[in-house]
């Protein structure tokens, strides 16, 4: 047999392959999330998601969400401004602490909350007395949630900056501008792809968090259940239609904005690069 | 505006030890005077520039600016436009937005009016001759109209003192020689004063009423066009401005001796007995008949001067001689005479006696105006 | 002399930087950081050893802390390494094959990035479930993936694939083809193209990707805990443990095992980078010999 028949039947075997694993891994979950909640059609399933704790638990994952998408992206962008744009000591420490969430476990992310504000915690006792509930309770719910999605926005930002120098700051600097000035008009818009993606990312995160969530929430439905807590709930009472409805809904949400983040993506990498290359310091 | 820079140095700690960019520099720029500073690469031309600027903080010594010392006043308070080398302008703004961008920062009170922002950036477009291009984005304009666009958003707010650095770097041969004149008329129409960055020693010499030549974070020599061509400080700058033939040897009895043969010596006045370095450019050179000299092959020629190798026995040096002196050397055999050679000891100019050339630029030579008397020398 | 004090003031690289705002970011970004990252973490480390050293022996002892945290490690590093074949034909087949609906491959790629993870985790317990549609024919088989180690493998590599495909998709589209067809002409037969040309020159995306698969599968609690039956001993994940320890308000139980994690996670993730670069070194020298 010749080398381009040997070719063409690998290729064809490697394509094959990949259907396989595209269909078996990737296409039946969703497929499988959209028929169990449908099995009884489309009415009951959306029935369920009246339900008054299914409700509350949209109303509270969109405001968790929110609140943790607008604390990271404020400070993600000023991390990335300080990172990106000075040198000084223990800059790396910095950039280290912020990578930090990505390798820990949700299930600690949600314990180290406890350890602070639990009722065995060092504050917790002192926080009870002064009836300010953190754990059980949605602030500790959003604690976890913008430590799980701290990374985002700073580490979408960070590589563009740094590679966008400060030449244009300093630019900037010279006309006039002050630093909310420099910020605003100069810095953010030029990494406005980035920023937006580190915040769809930040959302898509966080409506769908997990772990961390479980552990400092205290499950009570109607009141500390968010989205994905909810789902668990329901499908542990065996409320089976009700939690893939939950799910999808969910699911889609989450994909949308991983979508959305894509779209966005491409459109950056279609704008012409910055002009940064041409000629270096003397 | 005036500049003075005075004993300014500028040190950096690295992963290497501390570095210093610039060692007590100072510098006089009166207003209106166009100053080129040049020097190769890591000279600290551009760090004297940032430093004048406010963007990069000097370790000691003070600049003053029209009189007032610019210690701890920040850059956007010193008026002053600056040009980056790669323009920095910026690609998410229209160029008009570009050009607006400084006087869109001052605060509401000090900000001119909408109509009033507008007509001067249509008058800025004007200047910089892209009246139609304010809406277009700095993507697509070419290397040259980006220039010019920075150029006109850093006078938008009507510096008194203009900073480009390697302002021409980018551009294509052709576009440069004009730009360069332009940028030239446009400081004298403005009365701007300017200091420019160059490392090209010819474009210093061409644009700038006064050129500064920088080494290792010092500055070596400060004059015009004729004082740093007929008394160069060092050997480097004799070097950096041009082509140049290094000959060593002895001062003796008022006369240098080469220790090379085939060298005519020449007579010096009032110079201490030692050895000396005569450095001298291939075009001032000239040829004396003698029977015991040294042959000479032609190996091309442009402008008029034919270029000539002359074998010296360890050695072969070019030198330039005019077409119409080829005739009386064919195939003679010659000496070389270069007492229009400045001499140098240690490093440093002799000083004493100027060396015997007017104002010949290597500019001139290659726009072959070379005047009569420096090819009749000796 | 000033001289003492110029150097002492160079020891700050950028000593009065003229670019406004730093001050007002480093504090901002210290305390940001402080709060959100430094202080809990304090905590972890603080914690178990808070009331001496009783708690943390206490966990030294649990066999079945041991038994979760042998586990989570088993599962996650077999999820990654099956995910690396299938990571690579996946990323293969995008690169190179001019595969049809490649488009859509390419989005469904990313799918597990996306979906929650407890979607993920009540869905796969539902297809992989006695009754459910691979769940059913692979128990006529005689396998049983739900509620056992098996499934949480499952679990995590549908969590793990698009680590290794999305490390491996960018090496072989700048892999140059002529590489291959250089080996081709040289009389290199496919698989020893693979075997001595390609694979080689991928290793270092792979080990980083195999890297990041099993970090996150040490970690993973909402895909895993509904497949995995969570039986003691048998089924139970550490990130589990945890749980489980806290409900019974065992808070110095609960932290030593997350202590143990992170440690033990970290000295895993300390070998894949080491080993990442001695593979990236031998590729080098590879290259040079």
């Amino acid at each position: 047999m010749n080398a381009a028949g040997d070719n063409s039947m690998i290729r064809w075997g490697l394509v094959i392959a990949t259907y396989l694993i595209v269909g078996l891994m990737l296409v039946l979950p969703p497929v499988v999330v959209l028929s169990e909640a449908l099995r009884e059609g489309i009415g009951p399933a959306v029935a369920t998601l009246a339900d008054p704790d299914a409700v509350s638990a949209f109303r509270l994952t969109l405001e968790m969400t929110i609140a943790s998408v607008i604390f990271n992206t404020i400070f993600g962008v000023l991390a990335a401004w300080l990172i990106s744009k000075y040198r000084f000591p223990l800059r790396g420490l910095l950039v280290a602490l912020i990578e930090i969430p990505i390798s820990i476990s949700p299930v600690v992310a949600g314990l180290v909350w406890l350890l602070l504000f639990g009722t065995q915690g060092w504050w917790g006792t002192a926080l009870e007395r002064m009836h300010i509930a953190v754990a059980f309770a949605p602030p500790g719910i959003l604690l976890a949630t913008i430590f799980v999605t701290f990374p985002y926005v700073a580490r979408t930002l960070l590589p563009l900056m740094e590679q966008q120098g400060r030449d244009v700051e300093e630019a900037a600097m010279l006309l006039g501008a002050s630093f909310w000035q420099i910020l605003f008009y100069v810095t953010l818009p030029n990494a406005r792809w980035a920023l937006l993606s580190g915040i769809l990312l930040t959302t898509a995160r966080a409506m769908g968090e997990f772990g961390a969530v479980s552990v400092v929430s205290g499950h009570i439905p109607g009141l500390t259940e968010t989205m994905p807590l909810h789902i668990e709930t329901l499908y542990n009472g065996y409320q089976s239609v009700a939690a893939f409805t939950m799910a999808a809904l969910l699911a889609i949400m989450a994909m949308a904005t991983v979508w959305l983040r894509s779209v966005f993506e491409a459109r950056a990498l279609r704008l012409p690069e910055p002009d940064v290359q041409e000629g270096g310091r003397a | 505006m005036s500049v003075r820079v005075e004993d300014l140095t500028r040190s950096v700690t690295g992963s290497k030890g501390e570095k210093t960019l610039l060692q007590d520099v100072s510098l006089d720029v009166p207003n209106g005077e166009f100053v080129a500073l040049v020097g190769p690469s890591g000279a600290g031309k551009t760090t004297l520039l940032r430093a004048i600027a406010g963007l990069d903080p000097a370790t000691s010594g003070q600049i003053m600016i029209d009189g007032r010392a610019m210690q701890g006043l920040a850059p956007r308070e010193r008026n002053v436009g600056f040009v980056f080398q790669n323009y920095a302008l910026f690609q998410h703004l229209t160029v008009a937005k570009n050009i607006s961008f400084g006087l869109d920062v001052l605060p509401r009170a000090q900000r001119p009016s909408r109509t009033e922002i507008a007509q001067k950036v249509s008058d800025l477009l004007q200047l910089i001759r892209l009246p139609d291009l304010g809406s277009a984005y700095p993507y697509r304009l070419s290397g040259g109209q980006r220039q010019r666009v920075a150029l006109a958003r850093a006078l938008a707010r009507r510096p008194g003192l203009l900073l480009l650095d390697e302002p021409f770097g980018a551009l294509d041969p052709v576009v440069r020689r004009a730009v360069r004149t332009w940028i030239r008329s446009l400081h004298e129409q403005l009365g701007l004063t300017t200091i420019l960055v160059t490392h090209d020693q010819e474009e210093a010499l061409d644009v700038a009423d006064r050129v500064v030549v920088m080494q290792d974070g010092r500055i070596m020599q400060d004059g015009n066009a004729d004082t740093l061509e007929i008394r160069p400080a060092t050997p480097f700058v004799m070097e950096f401005l041009g082509e140049s033939l290094c000959f060593a040897g002895q001062i003796s009895r008022g006369w240098f001796l080469a220790d090379e043969a085939h060298i005519e010596p020449f007579q010096v006045a009032d110079q201490e007995a030692g050895p000396a370095v005569a450095m001298i450019r291939p075009y001032e050179v000239t040829l004396v008949p003698e029977a015991e000299g040294s042959s000479l092959k032609r190996t091309g020629g442009r402008y008029g001067m034919a270029r000539l190798l002359v074998d010296l026995g360890a050695r072969s040096v070019e030198i330039l001689r005019p077409e119409a002196e080829m005739p009386a050397v064919d195939g003679t055999k010659v000496n070389l005479a270069i007492s229009s050679a400045r001499l140098f000891r240690d490093g440093h100019l002799l000083h004493g006696k100027d060396p015997v050339v007017s104002a010949v630029t290597a500019e001139n030579i290659r726009a072959s105006e070379i005047p009569a008397h420096v090819l009749s020398a000796n | 002399m000033l001289k003492p004090v110029h150097a002492l003031r160079v020891a700050w690289p950028r000593p009065g930087d003229p670019l406004p705002g730093f001050r007002f970011a480093l504090i901002t970004t210290v305390f940001w950081i402080g709060l959100i990252v430094a202080l809990p973490l304090t905590a972890l480390i603080i914690r178990p050893w808070q009331e001496g050293t009783g708690a943390m022996v206490a966990a030294m002892q649990d066999s079945r802390m041991f038994a979760a945290l042998r586990i989570s490690f088993t599962t996650a590093f077999l999820a990654a390494l099956l995910d690396v074949p299938l990571g690579i034909i996946l990323a293969w087949s995008l690169v190179r094959a001019h595969l049809p609906g490649r488009r859509v491959v390419d989005a469904l790629i990313d799918l597990p990035f996306a979906i929650p993870t407890a979607v993920t985790g009540i869905t796969l317990a539902t297809l992989y479930g006695p009754q459910g549609w691979l769940g059913a024919p692979l128990k006529y088989l005689g396998i049983s993936v739900a509620y056992t180690a098996t499934g949480i493998v499952v679990a995590l590599m549908f969590v793990g694939l698009p680590f290794i495909v999305r490390s491996v998709e960018p090496v072989l589209r700048e892999f140059p083809p002529e590489l291959e067809e250089a080996a081709g002409l040289l009389g290199a037969r496919p698989w020893q193209i693979l075997t001595r040309v390609a694979l080689p020159t991928l290793m270092p995306a792979i080990v980083s990707g195999f890297g990041l698969a099993f970090a996150r599968g040490i970690g993973e609690y909402g895909s895993v805990i509904f497949i995995a039956g969570n039986q003691p001993f048998r089924s139970e994940i550490a990130p589990l443990l945890i749980v489980v320890r806290l409900q019974e308000f065992d808070y110095a139980g609960a932290t030593s095992i997350a202590f143990v994690l992170l440690v033990a996670s970290s000295v895993c993730l300390a070998g894949v980078a080491w080993l990442r670069r001695r593979v990236a070194r031998g590729l080098i020298a590879g290259a040079d010999s």
